[in-house]
Parts: structure tokens; C-alpha cells; sequence
């Protein structure tokens, strides 16, 4: 058993050290360049695919520790954005957030490692049971052919080192009992050399698993809460009216013949039941998702917000073009509780809003000329709302920062990235 | 009058067909995506057109867009828009161009057929037609401006009948007072607008412009 162990090990290194150089050598070699390229332009195209094949080949190694030395290695890649295409501009921003990912320099730390150290790694079970072999044979082979040392790459044994024929058997049968021992070992030690520069550090790991948690039930939760509430304003609301429609509806049959005055009436109000029933919808759709949102993404939904407002609001806009969904619909809301919030407490007469996508993260700014509030003490709302926002804006990984000195003004800085 | 119809849903296409043709319009066309409403206006050259603001294939404001830009071809080409929802945002890029014969209104406002006819009449005429949602926006945010602060509650009211874009004859017979009366009522609300008397008949829309502008 100890033994096939021993010779499947040795086989598996045979086969590993060719796939190791070959892969690692090129890989590694192919990055630099293309790393080095990027001063003159060409490297940004080149870098994405070249970085891509060495995530491919990460991948296959990884599968390899598992199906041969039950070594795990986690994968930690950030996420490409949604909606890149072919072009250079999504190659460019393609390449952007590889060389922002840690994976990607520990990678291609690991690479020139796997090819010197790892490759000695491999390359020793296969030359343990090789050379204990040979050496263990080595008399009997000299003696039969005369050629065993350069069979062994050792020259003309019996002329130059006679007493190496004595000696040689000995070491080889070493040899074979190291391996017997170690081949097994040395190959999970490859790849165990492999999870220690691909693996995530534990407590960047610990620390995100922890936020996402957190943020999972904040959002979980708040949909939750707003599907309660789009069930009860439904339930009270449109479908009541609906329900009353229906009454008069049938009230008319009975009365269109009989009464047609009060038919008539009733057939008034029931048009302004529908009516009414369409305004609450109306307002339910806007409080789901504003449709100004869905027609024309955050920029313009906000400058009609602040049509709405009561208080002038100034609106600057500098957005490359639609965001994600989710992203836009977070922002939207918490730009329209800060602005709600301004307005009822700041006693400003005037407020900005600021939104700017850059480096990869949008940042909305919201300034009013209001007499604020002192950070210590409790901001307007008893902080709800405040807590609100974070709680939105956190299920993105996003930041709330409130300035507000006694006397003001109020500054509120929001950011999200969205790469 | 000949009328080009662009609305995706069926049962709405439908019924706003039959309520125009039973008040002697002729659609000419009635389609349902942007595209459509495109080659319809420039092959049909229409006296009005009734879009909705979304529409296939983006399901964004391809109607409104579609609207926009083929008054930019044909200035003054009348548009009447509709929406599931008003917002002043559309209704000042409609009215932009200062030059009238454009309405938006919200689709509940064709419950009352007569009143959604009188609609599309008064904007293929080339006056406007603003919900009066868009207005009573303005008008509440507008409060607080002093321009507006200095209008009488009545001067109000005939402000924002004639920001829908009704007639003299139709706010008198509204408000109930006689048409002498709001004639002096608007020239009172120009002038605190500072709107100078012109040969321009639409005074009436720059008097929206002026509030929508002033935001």
C-alpha cells in the first residue's frame, strides 16, 4: 500500500513538473511584459488577457491540490462590473479592477515561487524513486553492460570512482526509503506552498465575512419591511377602492332602471373611486421605484426630486451614463431622505446636491445653508434616518459621513462603489 | 383632423382609438414603439399626435424623446404626451422651445372624454395643455417665491387654469365671472411676471416657461 503510495506520488511529480515550468515560466514572463507594456498603452489591452489565463491557470491548480493532495485553496476574486463589452474602454476598466484585486498580485508573487521552489517540490519524489532504483541497481547493471554510470549521468564509473559501485546501492536504498516515506508528503507540500501565497489573508477574509452578514440581514430585513408595506397599502388602499367600485357597480344594475338619478350619482362617485384607486397606486409605484428613475436613470431622477422639494435646490450632475439598478435605486432613496430631512430640520433655504462617479466609486454630496446640529448631540430624527441611509447604502459596501457644526452648515457625503 | 396614436398597451390603444374617432378625428396611424411613432410622424405628417411617454423597445421615455425630436424637425408639430405620471422635469423640456401646441397630461385624464377631446383640440390648435398635477406642483413650490407671492388667491386660480392652457371663455365660465374680468386678471399676472404685452400669442405658455425657469 506504503509503496503504491510512494510510485503513484513519484508518477503524479513526473507528470506536475513539466505542467509547473511550462505554465508558471510563460505565465510569469508574459505578465511582466505586459505589465511593463502598459507604460506604452498596449499593455492595458494585453494585461486583462494575460492575467485572465493566469486566474485559468490558478483555478486548474487549485483543482489539482484538491484531487491529488486534498489541499483546499480558497479563490478571492473581486468581481468584474456588469455590462463590459468587447471595446478598449471595457478592456481598459477590465484591467483596472484586476490590478486593484490582492489575488492578482499574490498570484503573480506565487508564480516565480511555483516555478523554483515548487518545482523542485515535484520534481523530488519522481528523482527519489529514480535514481534509489538506478543506484540500488547499479552493480548489476555495470556488471551486465558496463554503461551504468553514464546510463546515470555518473561517466565511466569502475575507471574514475570504483568505490562508488560499493557505496551507490546504499544511498540509493536511502533514497527509496525517503520516498517511501516522504513522496506523498512532498507533493502535498507543493501545493500546500501554492494555498500559502494564494489563500486570502484569514482576517481580511474574517472581516469582510463579517460585514456581509451584517449587511445581508440589514437587507433582508428591509425588504422585508417594504413588502409589508406595499401588502398594506395595496390591501388598504387600492383594493378597498376596487372592492367599493365593485359595490357601486352593482348597486347601478340594480338601480339604472328604477332610479336613474341616483344611478347616476353613483356612477360619478365610482369614476372618482378609480380615480383615486390610480393616484394611490400612483404613489405606491413611486415609493417601490420612482419612474423618472427607471425612464432616466439617478441624474435626472434627482433634479426632478428636487423639483419637488419646496426649498431651491441646486443639482450638479457628472455621471458617465446609467448605473446598476441597485445602485441607482439606493442612492435615489438616500439623496431623498437627506433632502427630506434638510428640509424639515435645517431651516436652510438653500441646498445642493453633488453627484460625481469617480475612480470607480459614485459620490453624492448634499450641502444645505441650515443651522445644523452639533455632531455630539442627536442629530434631527433621533438618528433613524441617518441610520437608514447607512443601513442602504452599507448592503453596497457604501459610507455616510454627516458634517454638522452647531450653527451649521450641514454637510452630508455619501459614497457606493461601483466599479 | 388627422391624429397619429402611439401607445404600447393594447387595451389603451384600443379604447383612445375609438373615444378619437367617435369625436371625428381620423387616426392615421396607431403604433406601439418608438420606432414606429418616428416613421408614422415623418410619413404621416399628422395635425397632432398623442404619445405615451414610455415605450418599447427601451421602455424608458422613447416617446417623450421620439416627441422631442420630431418637433425638433418640425418645430411647432403638436404633441399631446401622456403618462402614467406627471413630472415638471418633461413638462419644461416640452415646453422649451416656447413655440406651444403641447400637452401633457397624466392617462387618468381620459375618464373624462370631453374634457381629454377639449385637450387635444386646444394643443392641434397650438395652445397647451398642462395636467393639472404639473401645476398645482408649481404653484405649491412656486408659493414661496415672491413673484408669485404678490398674486391675489384668484389671480392663483386663473394662473393655474391658464397654465393648463384654457381659453379666456373656458376660466370664465369655470371661475363663473365674466371674461372682462380674466382678461384683466391675466394682464394683472403677466405684469407681475414681467412679462411685457406682445404680438406673440403664447404669452399664456411663456407665463409657464417663466415659472418652470425660475426653479
Amino acid at each position: 500500500m506504503r509503496v503504491r503510495r510512494t510510485l503513484v506520488a513519484a508518477v503524479r511529480g513526473l507528470g506536475l513538473a513539466p505542467a509547473v515550468e511550462l505554465g508558471s515560466v510563460t505565465l510569469f514572463v508574459l505578465a511582466v511584459v505586459s505589465l511593463a507594456l502598459i507604460v506604452v498603452g498596449v499593455g492595458v489591452l494585453t494585461t486583462p488577457v494575460v492575467l485572465f489565463w493566469a486566474r485559468r491557470y490558478a483555478q486548474l491548480r487549485r483543482v489539482w491540490g484538491y484531487d491529488l493532495a486534498g489541499v483546499r485553496i480558497p479563490a478571492d476574486y473581486r468581481p468584474f462590473p456588469a455590462g463590459l463589452g468587447h471595446g478598449p474602454v471595457s478592456q481598459a476598466r477590465r484591467c483596472a479592477v484586476l490590478l486593484g484585486d490582492p489575488a492578482t498580485w499574490r498570484e503573480l508573487l506565487w508564480l516565480p515561487v511555483d516555478a523554483s521552489v515548487g518545482l523542485a517540490l515535484v520534481l523530488l519524489p519522481p528523482s527519489l524513486v529514480g535514481y534509489g532504483v538506478g543506484f540500488v541497481l547499479l552493480p548489476v547493471l555495470e556488471g551486465l553492460t558496463g554503461i551504468g554510470g553514464y546510463v546515470l549521468g555518473l561517466g565511466s564509473l569502475p575507471a574514475e570512482h570504483p568505490w562508488l559501485l560499493f557505496t551507490l546501492p546504499v544511498l540509493g536504498a536511502g533514497f527509496l526509503l525517503l520516498a517511501r516515506y516522504a513522496n506523498p508528503a512532498l507533493i502535498r507540500a507543493h501545493f500546500l506552498l501554492a494555498a500559502v501565497f494564494l489563500t486570502p489573508p484569514r482576517a481580511e477574509l474574517a472581516e469582510r465575512v463579517a460585514r456581509l452578514t451584517e449587511t445581508r440581514y440589514d437587507a433582508v430585513d428591509a425588504s422585508a419591511a417594504e413588502l409589508r408595506r406595499i401588502e398594506r397599502d395595496l390591501h388598504d388602499g387600492a383594493q378597498a377602492r376596487l372592492v367599493a367600485m365593485g359595490m357601486s357597480l352593482g348597486t347601478i344594475e340594480a338601480l339604472v332602471e328604477k332610479d336613474p338619478a341616483q344611478a347616476k350619482e353613483l356612477l360619478a362617485r365610482a369614476r372618482q373611486s378609480s380615480a383615486e384607486a390610480l393616484t394611490e397606486l400612483r404613489d405606491l409605484v413611486r415609493g417601490i421605484h420612482p419612474p423618472v428613475l427607471a425612464e432616466r436613470g439617478l441624474g435626472d431622477a434627482v433634479r426632478a426630486l428636487a423639483l419637488r422639494m419646496e426649498i431651491p435646490v441646486e443639482v450638479a450632475v457628472a455621471l458617465p451614463g446609467r448605473l446598476a439598478a441597485p445602485v441607482e435605486s439606493a442612492a435615489y432613496f438616500a439623496v431623498s431622505e437627506v433632502l427630506t430631512n434638510a428640509a424639515k430640520h435645517s431651516g436652510a433655504d438653500r441646498i445642493a446636491v453633488g453627484l460625481r462617479h469617480a475612480d470607480g466609486r459614485l459620490r453624492i454630496t448634499v450641502s444645505d445653508n441650515g443651522r445644523g446640529f452639533a455632531p455630539t448631540g442627536p442629530p434631527p430624527g433621533g438618528g433613524t434616518g441617518l441610520r437608514g441611509i447607512e443601513r442602504r447604502l452599507g448592503t453596497f459596501d457604501g459610507t455616510l459621513a454627516v458634517s454638522s457644526p452647531a450653527g451649521g452648515p450641514t454637510l452630508v457625503t455619501m459614497e457606493i462603489p461601483c466599479a | 383632423m388627422r391624429v397619429v396614436l402611439a401607445e404600447d398597451l393594447f387595451l389603451l390603444r384600443d379604447g383612445l382609438v375609438r373615444m378619437l374617432e367617435a369625436y371625428d378625428f381620423e387616426v392615421v396611424a396607431a403604433v406601439e414603439s418608438g420606432p414606429e411613432l418616428t416613421r408614422a410622424l415623418a410619413e404621416q405628417r399628422p395635425d397632432v399626435a398623442v404619445v405615451d411617454v414610455r415605450l418599447p423597445p427601451s421602455f424608458t421615455d422613447e416617446g417623450l424623446q421620439c416627441a422631442l425630436a420630431a418637433r425638433r424637425d418640425r418645430p411647432g408639430l403638436p404633441v399631446l404626451v401622456l403618462s402614467q405620471h406627471v413630472e415638471q422635469l418633461y413638462a419644461r423640456e416640452l415646453l422649451a422651445d416656447g413655440s406651444g401646441g403641447v400637452g401633457y397630461l397624466l392617462k387618468d385624464r381620459v375618464f373624462d372624454a370631453e374634457q381629454f377631446i377639449d385637450a387635444v383640440r386646444r394643443v392641434a390648435a397650438g395652445g397647451t395643455a398642462m395636467d393639472p398635477q404639473v401645476i398645482s406642483q408649481l404653484l405649491s413650490r412656486r408659493a414661496r417665491d415672491r413673484p408669485m407671492a404678490r398674486l391675489t388667491p384668484r389671480e392663483v386660480e386663473v394662473m393655474e387654469l391658464v397654465a393648463q392652457g384654457r381659453s379666456n371663455t373656458a376660466i370664465a365660465s369655470r371661475l363663473v365671472i365674466t371674461e372682462r374680468a380674466v382678461a384683466k386678471h391675466t394682464s394683472n399676472i403677466f405684469g407681475k411676471l414681467q412679462l411685457p404685452p406682445s404680438d406673440d400669442d403664447n404669452r399664456r405658455v411663456l407665463a409657464v416657461l417663466a415659472y418652470l425657469d425660475r426653479g
